[in-house]
């Protein structure tokens, strides 16, 4: 208990390394010349398993061709948590690269003693140790006798950046071509022998209960093998997809269900937000050494709705029982933390569920891959020992996943009577941006809910502020004003159901800052760029918001309906640097016409990969900042599909260009939340640009324009 | 029950199944070829479009009765490992995707362009690809790509 503190400077294990300490458990080599890695990580379509692959080879000189890459399973992976929050360079990738280079220092001892050299006379490539002369050996040669049956040590020296020849190079990343040639690689591809399929029965109302079932109609169609009743849980099990089909629509008719639950107004989310209980929470208070005069005070309130992840496949999962063991295929972002949701639900211990990764369509967030896990999980159960695929609807998946939390946000800005910021009130108003599985005494997946006996229904949390926040994402502001107050209110009910999508609430905060910010220095008449500048003291955050201007050629002629933008933000304050400039222009609907882009994210890895993250997270915010809103009435919702939930198009894509500032000495962190943010912002301030309105309620739309100019 | 005759990837197949299904469940639940993607059924998002005689269409709302006698192309007939199309290879070379479910039945609908169109600008391929959704945010890149396996195609 007494020990002493470690020393201040005492070298410590990456996390994940920390929490997964065998080296055996990330890398094995095998005599034939070939490098087996796997990571705790799973590939979302944001191209990690590249650039782990990537940093591996790097570290170890070998050919990337050598690096095989093992998906994630309870079985044999270390476990890393979940894939999300940008963090899996960070975590992954900080660990691999430790463990590869305590590893090549481990076959460079054993090769200079079989050698009987010094080990600084030895040289490796393409995993070659070369000694004096024609002294020489290899990983492959020494498999057989070098154990990584050990845990990693602190200290290890990975090679500087400059030595690098992998990292930090654009590479082709390793998973297109099977996507390209159609090949079967993703979770819906697969057919297991003996495969079974289940479809699962939702209420079109809110949290409906299943009152009555007559299952005759079903039980009629060819194919059936079982109906899987338990509550309101309910759904089909047949020989074939199409069988599966025709059996839940005659389900559907023969079902009874209970009045639902009251959903908000739609039209009116800030009120509905704003009087529901909440927990409140102060997130950062800055105090003022000297307060100026206040000559004015501004507030201003921004709301972004409910955003759906809309992925373009439905989730799927597949499920086989032997006796109390259960085996789950799944396109989770946590297969640890699936297993310790399923283990509850179903009463067992973990170590009889076993959950295996296999990739699915582009995933933002918890979508609805854990849920249609538990769905085949439970069909299954009446399989006989078969697996059974599951699969959702599209309109299951745009109203029974997860949603990005709505939020209502307001700024209240001090100003002096030269117009320049002495205090800053930020207060948030939203659901918990974070319902995940696994974390909780309680399950987080939807069919949990449904049981005859159910376990309560999660109400989302906020990840604390250490680990980026949750609502409260990017509150704090990264400029340096004298003094402010930031204030996070968690609502404590929950009518419809939020938890984690792509940048939790960093996008509303940041839309909302950058877009006071605009205006405020609007007022002053002075340019949005210098304002920002002369705000900020972190040059890395300054050479972002450069780089962008100098690209754009800031600030750009002024046109007749087109309006120049520009916004910013750190993601979690901690991660990528991020600015944005938008050309819009203002027809009939606004469209973005160009959108260019300034990002650091300390050693890009794959600088591709990168630019193709922070392109797809600029398109993407885009589509939420113009389109997005999950629509309901005060029964369901009702945007359950993509003609109700229409997202950007081909026709409509703006223009990207992306500069990478890249810092090869600086730890890398994750790109794939940095742009949304920023740009939703640089369209709103560009908005402004265009026609002198300032439209506070998200999407951008022409109604919410001529709302917006009735206001003004 | 019925059979219907059709040309898969230039192979005569006659399948025996209730006209009235929809092609994506017999290429993918019949014939286990899954290279089309479900993503709606509904004929709004495009995963699963192939080619039927010169134009792309979704499979998930296309019965089987109307392909009767024609050709059908699905990203299975586009291209092999050994030697991929050059759309294909265009979409390697340009890293044209993150996710890549929506990729096949993009690659369709920019196969289908190129048969009417061998030199479309960027504003005919975006045209072309309206009616398929990507969610990654890969257009751009797709876009790219589609115009550098035009020049390609145009070399050759």
């Amino acid at each position: 208990m007494n020990q002493p503190a470690p020393a201040p400077s005492a070298p410590t294990l990456p996390v994940s390394l920390a929490a997964n300490p065998k080296l055996s458990s990330w890398l094995k080599f095998s005599s034939s010349g070939e490098v087996t890695v796997s990571p705790g990580k799973v590939e979302i379509g944001q191209g990690i398993v590249t650039a782990l692959a990537q940093i591996a080879a790097d570290e170890l000189d070998i050919d990337l061709a050598r690096v095989q890459m093992i998906r994630a399973s309870t079985a044999v992976s270390p476990n890393e948590g979940v894939t999300s929050g940008s963090l899996s360079i960070q975590q992954s990738g900080r660990a691999l690269r430790h463990a590869c280079a305590e590893i090549r220092q481990i076959f460079l001892r054993q090769a200079a003693e079989r050698l009987g050299v010094g080990i600084d006379t030895l040289h490796i490539e393409d995993g070659i140790i070369s000694g004096p002369g024609n002294l020489r050996t290899s990983y492959w040669e020494l498999a057989d006798e070098v154990s990584l049956d050990r845990d990693a040590t602190p200290g290890v020296t990975p090679k500087i950046a400059t030595s690098r020849t992998l990292a930090g190079h654009s590479v082709q990343r390793i998973d297109i071509p099977d996507k390209v040639l159609g090949r079967p690689r993703f979770i819906h591809d697969r057919a297991l022998a003996g495969m079974l399929h289940g479809r699962v029965l939702r209420p079109e109302h809110a949290r409906a209960q299943l009152r009555e079932l007559n299952e005759d109609g079903a039980r009629a169609v060819a194919g059936l093998v079982a109906i899987v009743r338990d509550g309101s849980f309910a759904g089909v099990v047949s020989e074939t997809e199409h069988g599966a089909e025709v059996a839940l629509n005659a389900l559907r008719k023969g079902a009874t269900w209970s009045d639902g639950e009251l959903l908000p107004d739609e039209n009116d989310l800030a009120s509905f937000l704003k009087a529901q209980p909440s927990e409140s929470t102060v997130i950062g208070k800055k105090t003022a050494a000297s307060s100026g005069t206040v000559a004015r005070t501004i507030r201003r309130q921004y709301t972004r709705p409910y955003l759906a992840h809309a992925s373009i496949a439905p989730s799927c999962a597949m499920a086989q029982w032997d006796g109390d063991r259960v085996h789950v295929w799944t396109h989770s972002q946590g297969v640890y933390l699936l297993r310790a949701d399923l283990a509850l639900v179903l009463n067992l211990p973990v170590e009889n569920i076993t959950v295996e990764h296999l990739e699915g369509a582009g995933c933002y967030g918890h979508n609805a891959a854990d849920d249609v896990a538990l769905d085949a999980v439970l069909l299954a159960k009446s399989a006989g020992g078969r697996p059974v695929r599951a699969q959702w609807s599209r309109q299951g998946e745009m109203s029974d996943a997860p949603f990005g939390a709505a939020m209502a946000i307001e700024i209240e800005v001090d100003l002096d009577a030269r117009g320049e910021i002495i205090d800053w009130r930020h207060s948030i108003w939203s659901n918990g941006h974070a319902a995940r599985p696994g974390r909780a005494a309680q399950p987080a997946l939807l069919a949990a809910f449904e049981l005859e006996n159910p376990f309560p229904r999660m109400v989302s949390t906020n990840p604390p502020q250490a680990n980026g926040g949750g609502g409260d994402r990017n509150s704090v502001p990264l400029y340096d004003f004298p003094s402010w107050h930031i204030e996070s209110h968690r609502l404590t009910t929950m009518p419809i159901r939020t938890s984690a999508l792509r940048t939790l609430g960093g996008q509303g905060n940041v839309f909302a800052i950058e877009s006071i910010l605009d205006e405020i220095a609007a007022e002053r008449g002075e340019d949005p760029v210098a304002f920002r500048l002369r705000h900020l003291r972190d040059e890395r955050a300054k050479d972002v918001i450069r780089a962008v201007a100098a690209r754009a050629g800031w600030k750009p002629e002024k046109l007749p309906g087109i309006g120049h933008g520009i916004g910013f933000g750190r993601y979690k304050n901690t991660g990528a640097y991020c600015a944005a400039i938008a050309e819009i222009e203002s027809a009939e609907e606004i469209s973005v016409r160009k959108l260019t882009l300034a990002v650091d994210v300390g050693e890009a890895i794959n600088p591709d990969g990168v630019i193709n993250q922070i392109e797809g997270g600029a398109i993407q915010a885009t589509s939420w900042a113009l389109k997005e809103r999950v629509r309901f009435d005060r029964e369901r919702i009702t945007s359950t599909s993509w003609t109700e939930y229409p997202i950007l198009r081909f026709s409509e894509v703006p223009d990207v260009k992306v500069e990478i500032i890249q810092r090869p000495d600086m730890d890398p962190v994750g790109a794939g939340e940095a742009a949304h943010g920023p740009v939703t912002a640089a369209i709103a301030n560009a908005v402004f640009d265009a026609l002198g309105v300032r439209v506070r309620d998200l999407p951008i739309t022409r109604d919410r324009i001529i709302a917006a100019m009735d206001l003004s | 029950m019925p059979s219907v005759r059709f040309r898969l990837n230039g192979v005569e197949l006659e399948i025996d199944a209730d006209p009235d299904r929809s092609l994506l469940d017999i290429l993918r639940g019949h014939l286990g070829m899954t290279g089309p993607h479900f993503g709606c059924g509904a004929g709004e998002c495009g995963a699963c479009n192939v080619i039927v005689g010169d134009r792309a269409i979704s499979a998930c709302d296309t019965p089987l009765w109307s392909v009767a006698d024609k050709d059908v192309t699905t990203i299975e007939g586009l291209g092999t490992s050994e030697q991929p199309h050059p759309l294909q290879r265009a979409f390697i070379a340009e890293q044209a995707l993150q996710c890549g479910y929506c990729v096949s039945g993009i690659l369709m609908s920019a196969a289908a362009l190129l048969r009417r169109n061998p030199s479309p600008i960027s504003r005919e391929v975006k045209e072309a690809l309206d009616r398929n959704l990507c969610r990654c945010g890969s257009h751009n890149r797709m876009v790219r790509a589609v115009l550098r396996a035009a020049e390609e195609m145009a070399a050759e």
